[in-house]
């Protein structure tokens, strides 16, 4: 967890991130800050489908609404998170020369997703009139 | 790899950087939108609140976004300016406060 905290004082310290090892081949770090990308896309995209499961399923039962809404949420901001800490982390493992981190974090959230879709094609087939 | 800076072939590198800040622009733009939808939708005090709050995000996000293409595009050639924390920081949080954002509209 202290290597979490760390972590956490590093994003808004980019000097500190320069002054460990050596700088990286600069396509590295761009080809970092795409990946770094791409999650946050995956987060807004999640942001997004619990804006849209509170919208646009308005005669689901308001605990199932809630619950989906929330745990799309509650996904979307857990990805975020990840995102910008996983851009850090192989950040300081490219300058250190370290092996890139490994994560168990795409098959949490792989596992996630699928849940909540489960849990809503079940929920529009049989919760429907609520 | 153990080329000096300047030898290094810059590729389209910059170029796929900056496609990918439009890219998730434009998925900000659309939670943004899903967001004006759902306040639209709800009491008019929290509602307006929601509209102002997610708007000002977008246009958070939109200006760092402009910031990083612009610093990519007017580097010079095989210097590519580094993201830094902080932008990054920026960004997640843009992306953290809509969510919030959509909290705020739920209850």
């Amino acid at each position: 967890m202290s290597e979490f905290v760390r972590n956490v004082r590093l994003w808004f310290a980019p000097q500190e991130v320069r002054e460990e090892g050596r700088t990286p081949d600069y396509r590295f770090s761009l080809a970092n800050e795409r990946t770094f990308l791409a999650w946050l896309r995956t987060a807004l995209a999640l942001i997004g489908g619990g804006f849209a499961v509170d919208q646009f399923l308005p005669d689901l039962r308001w605990a199932w609404r809630v619950g989906l809404a929330l745990a799309l949420l509650g996904a979307g901001v857990l990805c975020s998170l990840r995102a910008i800490n996983h851009w850090v982390r192989c950040e300081r493992a490219m300058r250190r020369g370290e092996d890139l981190p490994t994560s168990r974090f795409p098959a949490l959230l792989s596992i996630v997703i699928a849940v909540v879709a489960v849990v809503m094609v079940v929920v529009v087939l049989v919760g429907w009139e609520g | 790899m153990s080329a000096p800076a300047g030898d290094r072939d810059p590729g389209l590198q910059p170029e796929r950087t900056r496609l990918a800040w439009r890219r998730t622009t434009l998925s900000g733009t659309v939670a943004a939108v899903l967001a004006g939808k759902a306040a639209l939708h709800t009491g008019k005090g929290v509602g307006l609140t929601a509209v102002a709050v997610s708007s000002l995000l977008w246009l958070g996000f939109l200006a760092l976004a402009h910031l990083r293409i612009h610093a990519l595009a007017t580097a010079a050639p095989g210097r590519p300016p580094r993201l830094t924390a902080r932008h990054a920081a920026g960004a997640t949080l843009c992306t953290i406060a809509l969510a919030v954002c959509a909290l705020a509209l739920l209850f």
